[in-house]
């Protein structure tokens, strides 16, 4: 055998550190079949053995809407903008539900998978992505929901006036940042959680309590004006106040509060991808 | 020659011992601080120890594989053999690029594909066939690939009948046959086969062997982990031999397992009894053979053996299965005995002790050490078990004439008559 072998063209090269940006979005490409059929197996497995199916996803958000309907109008008589109410607190509830989905899912990624991804290898990065597109589906039949009963008032005004105006184009944009938002926040989180549990416990109240902190169950123009600033500080509250803008004429519209949950975004993106590719070569050593 | 497909260099691959907690931490700020503030080296990745699963040692840092240097080249059929904790699993896990080495690097040319499991990412709630679709991506296959294979993996698999039947109904033994026979239909340049061959009943395992036999005769590279010495001999041509993590030997596959058997006679002298635990609905309390006070006991093939067993009831158990099983110093189990094979039940009320006596009247093994485990199983669940519990050291006696010795790999003595 001759000492040096003149040849360099390796398929494939394994060290101890990889580069920091270094996403391979090539070998995700190679690996979409997978996404697909995560995304099949997610969706079409959670209601597997019910009767109801996929009408689950439409109860979840009806209820949830019902009950804040009769306690915080009813009881604490909270104003809605002057949106018909159940119109408000679902397309509050439809947009929420997506982002704590998204964010719940994606940050157990390495301790819900740990069982694969510790036999085979293939770009993990494939977990978080099909989590937020299945998310994605259930997003569609609740914002179907969301639509019929739209239609209805946009029809019938006796309950008020809904003004849908062109932001409605703004939609995919405001589903991109917010799929961003919680991929970003996801990775971060499923990454820290491998080595320190504590992140978890501290996720499932954090995301009931961010609810509070974003305009779900009130507008923001009804926050005392001091207050303001940290209700907008959080990105998710200018996603939704759009939606409703968008759909209903009322609501706060403003490309600088847009701006900056974007910006956000892009910054949780980066750091999550940093710290994702970082924890993914080895957290099956301390998962 | 040919030019190597792997090619791995100073490989060392680093792990913390006991469980994570604050310590952690604190270690993790001291790391960090070191490298990336001070730019000095990681001051935990100078201490460590041997992987030696046997000696406490006072470092909380290992070594599971330590500078290891190995050239694979093209059709090599590669068998990897070790005892327990030797760094076998460690090597396939950063080939198949489950976790990252700590130092060195491993430069593969041409696609790789590991098995370290069947039927990894099977989902209970789909059928099979949809399973296979999704193993087979898991697994890096396309779908075009697997659907124009899907006639001949549900053939292989046997199981044509339950294709369309969710996994959660199926027998653990289905659930194997149909993910190996997904990764018997995998066609990547390099394959990494971890004991999986052990899986499924005589049939399917032969019909696995077989598969992978055509794998390597095709020219492909295999690489292949395994416990068992006759399927190592029979599959590969070649053969590494780790050690406490570093490369021991290497050779053609022959040679590496003759090096094996031998260390491994080496390492039982010293062999301590393993206590395994179990529920200790039912415990072992004491064990002998009436042949003096030491583990290790020596006699002629052919003589008569006598164990006492004594079993201490906590709880009520109405039918322990007792047995014994009989290995040679490379972990091949080549006969077990248990209550059963002689219609005879066992049982006992809390607080009972019993005295057990399992007389065999003669051990017909070829020469050589053989090592003795007891266990006690109930409904399925482990009662108690100890491993290791007796070297018996036989040799050729009087009573049998043959001048020379037994062939090597003869374990079972026969005894015959001979009529004119």
């Amino acid at each position: 055998m001759r000492e040096t072998i003149h040849n360099d063209d390796w398929t494939l090269e394994i060290y101890p550190k990889a580069s920091l940006f270094k996403l391979n979005l090539k070998e995700v490409w190679r690996y979409r079949d997978l996404l697909i059929l995560f995304v099949r197996r997610d969706f079409v497995s959670v209601y597997k053995q019910t009767v109801l199916g996929p009408l689950w996803f439409i109860i979840q958000p009806i209820f949830t809407s019902l009950v804040q309907l009769f306690v915080f109008t009813n009881i604490a008589q909270i104003s809605t903008d002057g949106i018909p109410p159940i119109l408000f607190y679902l397309s509050g509830n439809v947009m929420w539900q997506y982002f704590s989905g998204c964010l719940t899912l994606t940050s157990n990624t390495f301790q819900n998978n740990a069982g694969i991804f510790g036999k085979v290898y293939f770009p993990r990065l494939i977990t978080p992505i099909s989590l937020i597109t299945s998310q994605l589906l259930k997003f569609a039949v609740q914002f179907g929901l969301f639509l019929a009963i739209w239609l209805y008032f946009f029809y019938d005004d006796s309950a008020g006036v809904i003004n849908p105006n062109w932001t409605i184009a703004l939609l995919p944009i405001l589903v991109i940042i917010m799929a961003g938002l919680a991929l970003g926040s996801g990775m971060i989180i499923s990454a820290l959680t491998t080595k320190y549990r504590d992140f978890s416990f501290l996720l499932s109240f954090a995301v009931q309590l961010l609810m509070y902190s974003t305009v779900v169950i009130y507008p923001l123009s009804v926050a005392p004006l001091e207050y303001r600033k940290f209700i907008v500080a959080n990105p998710m509250t200018p996603l939704i106040e759009t939606f409703r803008y968008a759909f209903t004429g009322s609501g706060t519209f403003s490309w600088l509060y847009l701006g900056y949950s974007f910006v956000f975004m892009v910054v949780l993106m980066l750091v999550g991808i940093v710290v994702f590719n970082k924890v993914e070569r080895t957290f099956m050593d301390t998962v | 020659m040919s030019e190597p497909v792997i090619k791995i260099e100073n490989l060392s691959k680093q792990y913390r011992l006991g469980t994570i907690g604050t310590g952690t931490i604190a270690h993790d700020l001291n790391r960090w601080w070191s490298t990336a503030i001070l730019n000095k080296e990681d001051p935990y990745l100078k201490v460590g120890d041997k992987n030696d699963r046997g000696i406490l040692g006072d470092s909380e840092y290992i070594w599971a594989l330590q500078n290891i240097n190995l050239e694979i080249h093209e059709g090599d059929v590669v068998g990897i053999i070790g005892r327990n904790g030797a760094g076998k699993s460690t090597l396939l896990k950063l080939l198949s690029r489950i976790t990252a080495p700590t130092t060195g690097s491993i430069k593969i040319k041409g696609r790789l594909a590991s098995l370290l499991e069947v039927g990894t990412g099977f989902h209970p709630e789909l059928t099979g066939r949809e399973n296979i679709y999704l193993n087979g991506a898991i697994l890096g296959m396309t779908k075009a690939e697997v659907s124009a294979k899907l006639d001949e993996i549900i053939e292989f698999s046997g199981c044509a009948r339950y294709i369309d039947t969710p996994v959660k109904r199926y027998s653990s033994g289905m659930t194997v046959r149909v993910g190996f026979a997904v990764a018997a239909f995998l066609e990547p340049e390099i394959l990494v086969v971890d004991e999986v061959l052990a899986v499924g009943d005589a049939e399917f395992q032969k019909k696995a062997i077989g598969k992978m036999k055509s794998v390597s005769e095709e020219g492909r590279t295999v690489l292949f982990v395994s416990h068992n010495m006759a399927s190592i001999k029979n599959l590969c041509t070649s053969g590494i031999l780790l050690n406490q993590g570093g490369v021991e030997f290497i050779g053609t596959a022959e040679e590496t397992v003759e090096r094996y058997l031998q260390d491994d006679l080496l390492a039982y002298e010293s062999g301590e009894v393993i206590d395994k635990g179990g529920n200790k609905h039912v415990e072992i309390v004491d064990y002998q053979t009436f042949r003096g006070p030491n583990k290790s006991i020596s006699f002629f093939t052919g003589d008569k053996l006598t164990l006492e067993v004594t079993l201490k009831f906590n709880e009520y158990i109405g039918n322990v299965d007792l047995g014994v099983n009989f290995k040679t110093t490379g972990l091949e189990l080549i006969s077990h005995i248990n209550n059963f094979d002689e219609h005879v039940s066992i049982s006992g009320n809390k607080g009972d002790v019993k005295k057990v006596r399992i007389i065999i009247e003669s051990i017909n093994f070829a020469p050589g050490t053989y090592v003795i485990d007891i266990g006690m199983v109930a409904v399925g669940e482990m009662l108690h078990s100890l491993e290791n519990c007796f070297e018996i050291d036989i040799q050729k006696g009087p009573n049998i004439g043959r001048p020379n010795i037994f062939p090597k790999n003869a374990k079972v003595f026969t005894p015959t008559r001979w009529e004119f």
